[in-house]
């Protein structure tokens, strides 16, 4: 077996990934570089991030055995990695954790982060209150709309939501604003970027922090069933939860990995998420990867019942695994999607959240496609108390 | 001799600083483009930096922002762009014109296509704001074989080792950001930008810029008296968002005029 080994020292995921920044952010990503691989060498800083993650995170999430989805999809058995089970709900945390620690070790004393659907930002605005940080958030104004209980929740964390108005008005539009707020206070502030893109060492450091989830099912999946699972399938907006429970799993090459897109409408429609079934690789956001473009250049609106998943770009490693055929990339609509949710609430009494659904259905299609004897082990990367209003307005349900 | 290396030559004999003008390609509007360009020669434009809109602005301030914005809703594209210089190279065949934007949309394009067309339309300079000296080695092969001279930028927060970088990479001019922010900021640090430019001089066998955060004639002056040329980007814009069709011209006219006079003041002080 090859050793897997990228980034390489530059941050590049072959052809993909990199430093694709202006010149007034180089420094702090230097800066940030040099910290991170400098934490990661330390012991003492990888004893209180374990410590924090078994305390505060409440960590190791547990594996569950989904009989009763089991029974419904006739085939393979499903097994649920219940990051939904973490402190504010989802595997974000899991990330949050590792850069506040990092922030209150460079000495900064502000921290701000972009949020889509909002968990990004509940666990950005956590973090700050558990170390004593001042704590600012981006947020689109589409998504402070659909997202409300969250932006409450960050709100009595103490934290100051700012609704972004320029662009599309949601995550990419969050994320750039982010950008402008980092390089003017510089010295100041600590960017918590959420997910496996930006510029490097971003993908790299938020997949080795979300790792956890991946580290833990290697071990935990042979403890219940003696053996890895056949398949590990997980939702794919930026690409965090799937990047932290594949990257343990990239060794192991007879367990296929399996990235499932916001497939909207449908992919044939173009009102998707879904950059890497049905973009082309361009650079945005500090890296080359795929994205939503349209012919010349400019990054096009993306549509998903999911605010987590709305993102025209996709972390670079995915951009790798996808052209190096080591892992595969399906989509999942938002009608199928939301059948998962149901099912899942119905079948198992766990709520997901409608990101973590996508990776539900794409398990639904998968299993009777599989023997009875075989094993697909889905990351459930959050629960859906946030999605509530959201279901309840398409199922016509009166709060 | 390139365009842009002829008219730092020319200024250098006539000891005057140069001022860059910057506004958005198809903002205020596409038929407006083309003569706004040579209103700004008129009025005192040694180079003209016209930007290319792109969806995600990362490094702009709301000013600009706001301008791609407009310039993408009328379908802007770099294809119109290119064609803009070429009508404008019709009406001036020696004011350099350098183009200014994300990496995207020349992606999209393909890098050698770009550069081929970009010399064809009468460019001179490119300034990618999101392709850094570290991304950079194919990239300005592609510029320099097409005979276009790659602009770099640097921060008050560069280090000296990517000042050297950027001098063994940059032709035509070096852009150097005067404060830590996104453009249309108000805060220039005069005493910053005056103790790290004579440094930066030293080190660069290029003219030195300065832009971002230059606001009025004041500022304009104060960066001309050490700056080789002093770039003006949101402020022109904003002029043009307060003016009319009807006054649009004589009003960017008279902006530039303004601070033309007060470079030119600077230098002679």
């Amino acid at each position: 077996m090859k050793m897997y080994d990228l980034p390489d020292a530059r941050g590049h995921f072959g052809p993909y990934g990199g430093v694709f920044v202006a010149e007034t952010l180089v420094r702090a990503l230097t800066e940030l570089r040099e910290a991170y691989e400098e934490a990661s060498r330390d012991a003492e800083f990888q004893a209180e991030l374990a410590y924090e993650l078994k305390h505060f995170v409440g960590r190791p999430s547990p594996i569950y055995f989904a009989k009763r989805l089991t029974e419904h999809a006739g085939g393979a058995r499903i097994f649920l990695k219940r990051e939904d089970l973490n402190h504010t709900g989802a595997h974000k945390v899991n990330n949050t954790v590792g850069q506040a620690l990092l922030a209150r070790r460079m000495g900064k004393k502000r921290v701000i982060a972009e949020t889509g659907a909002g968990q990004h930002g509940v666990a950005s605005a956590t973090v700050a209150a558990r170390y004593g940080m001042e704590c600012v958030v981006y947020m689109g104004s589409e998504d402070v709309a659909r997202q409300s209980p969250n932006v409450f929740r960050m709100k009595l964390l103490g934290a100051t939501v700012v609704p972004v108005e320029s662009g599309s008005k949601t995550l990419k539009d969050a994320l750039n604003e982010a950008m402008r707020d980092w390089v003017t206070n510089v010295e100041s502030t600590f960017y918590i970027i959420g997910t496996v893109a930006g510029p490097h060492p971003y993908p790299m450091m938020v997949r080795d922090f979300n790792s956890v989830v991946g580290k833990e099912c290697v071990v935990q999946m042979p403890e219940m069933i003696g053996r890895q699972p056949d398949a590990v399938v997980a939702c794919v907006g930026g690409g965090s939860n799937a990047m932290g429970i594949f990257y343990d799993y990239i060794p192991f090459e007879k367990t296929r990995l399996i990235g499932v897109e916001a497939g909207g409408d449908g992919v044939e429609t173009g009102r998707h998420a879904a950059p890497l079934s049905a973009g082309t690789p361009g650079i945005l956001h500090g890296n080359r990867t795929y994205l939503m473009q349209d012919e010349d250049g400019q990054i096009i609106e993306t549509h998903s019942i999911s605010a987590g998943l709305d993102y025209p770009g996709v972390g670079p490693e995915h951009a790798w695994l996808k052209d190096s055929g080591r892992a595969e990339y399906v989509a999942a609509t938002d009608a199928e999607a939301l059948e998962a949710f149901h099912l899942l609430c119905r079948t198992e009494g766990i709520i997901p959240a409608l990101e973590s659904s996508h990776a539900v259905a794409h398990a639904l299609k998968l299993a009777p496609t599989m023997g009875k004897d075989q094993v697909i082990l889905v990351n459930l990367s959050g629960r859906g108390d946030k999605d509530l209003n959201t279901v309840s307005r398409l199922a016509g349900i009166t709060l | 001799m390139s365009r842009i290396a002829s008219a730092f030559a020319r200024l250098k004999a006539d000891r005057k600083v140069a001022l860059i003008p910057f506004f958005t390609a198809g903002d205020p509007s596409i038929e407006e483009t083309v003569p706004l360009m040579h209103t700004l020669v008129k009025a005192g434009a040694d180079i003209i930096e016209l930007g290319v809109p792109f969806s995600d602005p990362q490094a702009d301030g709301p000013v600009i922002q706001r301008s791609s914005e407009r310039a993408l809703a009328r379908k802007m594209t770099l294809r119109k762009v290119l064609e803009m210089v070429t009508e404008f190279r019709r009406g001036d065949a020696s004011t350099p014109v350098v183009l200014m934007g994300y990496a995207n949309p020349i992606e999209a394009m393909g890098r050698q296509n770009f550069a081929a067309l970009a010399q064809r339309a009468g460019v001179d300079g490119v300034l990618v704001v999101d392709i850094p000296p570290e991304e950079s080695a194919d990239w300005v092969r592609t510029v320099r074989a097409n005979d276009l001279d790659p602009i770099f930028l640097l921060a008050p927060t560069s280090t000296e080792a990517r000042v050297e970088q950027v001098a063994r990479l940059a032709s035509g001019f070096v852009y150097y950001v005067s404060l830590k922010g996104v453009t249309g900021a108000s805060h220039l640090d005069r005493s910053e930008v005056a103790d790290r430019l004579p440094k930066l001089q030293a080190a660069i066998p290029l003219p030195v810029g300065v832009g971002f955060g230059i606001r009025d004639a004041a500022s304009a002056a104060a960066v001309a008296e050490v700056a080789d040329a002093v770039v003006v980007g949101s402020r022109i814009i904003q002029e043009m968002e307060a003016s009319s069709s009807a006054d649009l011209h004589p009003r960017v006219a008279a902006l530039v005029s303004e601070l033309r006079g007060a470079v030119d003041a600077a230098r002679r002080a």
